[in-house]
């Protein structure tokens, strides 16, 4: 058998494990269905085996065989746009979209994680061929590489760990009111709402949050359209949303109050719970697209200090 | 790709006779409270779009 045999067989497992890991149901309800499932298997099984020969095809001196991860780079950039791709195509199909800000994450997301499976793979290799220079046994070195491995993917877990709306801002429950046909929440002009019907049941049945940033940077991440979009879809699709499409009147509308920045959102839920609703809006993941950082260049201290 | 007009207004629904469209909008009069708010929501949901009350009898209907 060839030497580097197990070498690549350990890595691509752990690889394939990585990017299984990623792969369950989270916050993005995404993916949800068996062939999106595999699709993706079957790339992180790809990732990994590129990882995984990297280091046996520096040991045996191939250099030019480590070029070809440019073409994974490019491979899996295509994954992304894919990925943008399709849920561009079923946009249309959502009651509340997911928007654009939402896809591009979600399509990064699964760049980054293919990324992972290479990352994890190649380290588990190199761990092993380490071992191998210090001629340990080959149950050693299996035991160094899978150790290897599980550390790089708790580390990169942790690292591609995003932050959720609860770490920025405090969520609350909020008032609806009618201003004539104006809905409205703590005095924030929402939207225009005619329909006497609708009306009724906004009053009755709908539910709203007021959230409240504790930081100028948190202001900025608020004030991103696409966040608040983001914010909407996962209300709606957490609580499930009493709308069809010809129903435009109960699309759930975040809106900033200009003055301080805070956010409200009112929503026509099938189960009007408002302790749900908060929960799913806390646990709304900020978008990278819309991470703003004002106070860490000097002009947004300088305004923050002389508040 | 969705292709259609948005932020358009569709329909004026209006008890006010004396409103007269430019002609970008048709012009449905309503002679009641009631009827109003019936015409309103029948070509709501004919056209997918939605109410706004301008007040004082008029509501327009526009595709977002």
């Amino acid at each position: 058998m060839d030497k580097h045999f197990i070498t690549i067989g350990i890595s691509i497992i752990m690889g394939v494990i990585a990017r299984t890991y990623m792969m369950r149901i989270d916050y993005r309800q995404y993916p949800t269905y068996p062939q999106a499932y595999l699709s993706h298997f079957t790339l992180g099984i790809i990732a990994a085996g590129l990882g995984a020969v990297v280091i046996p095809a520096i040991a045996e001196k191939e250099y030019v065989a480590v070029t070809f991860l440019a073409m994974a780079a490019q491979h899996f950039r295509d994954v992304r746009s894919l990925e943008r791709q399709s849920l561009d195509n079923i946009e249309p199909t959502e009651l509340v979209p997911k928007g654009t800000a939402y896809i591009e994450d979600i399509a990064k997301t699964f760049e980054a994680r293919n990324y992972m499976a290479i990352i994890t793979a190649t380290i588990t290799g190199f761990v092993m061929y380490i071992g191998e220079l210090l001629e340990y046994s080959i149950t050693i070195r299996t035991i160094l590489g899978i150790i290897g491995g599980v550390m790089i993917i708790v580390f990169l877990h942790k690292l591609l760990e995003t932050k959720v709306i609860e770490d920025i801002a405090d969520v609350k429950e909020a008032k609806i009111s009618f201003e004539g046909p104006i809905l409205t929440i703590g005095n924030i002009a929402v939207m225009n709402i005619g329909l006497k019907g609708s009306q009724k049941v906004f009053m009755q049945k709908g539910i709203a949050v007021e959230i409240i940033p504790r930081d100028p940077n948190a202001t900025a991440i608020l004030a991103n359209a696409g966040q608040r979009q983001a914010i909407q879809h996962n209300a709606a699709i957490q609580l499930g949303i009493r709308k069809d499409i010809d129903e435009p009147d109960f699309t759930p509308i975040a809106r900033r109050n200009s003055e301080n920045g805070n956010v409200v959102m009112a929503i026509v839920t099938m189960e009007p719970n408002v302790e749900c609703l908060i929960e799913a809006v806390r646990r709304t993941p900020i978008l990278e697209s819309s991470k703003r950082k004002p106070l860490d260049s000097y002009v947004g201290k300088k305004v923050d200090d002389h508040k | 790709m969705e292709i259609g007009i948005k932020e358009c207004i569709i329909a004026i629904v209006t008890m006010n006779k004396e409103m007269v469209s430019s002609g970008t909008a048709p012009t449905f009069y309503a002679s009641n409270e009631e009827q109003l708010e019936r015409l309103a929501l029948l070509v709501a949901k004919t056209t997918r779009g939605m109410v706004h009350d301008l007040e004082r009898g008029t509501y327009i209907i526009v595709k977002h």
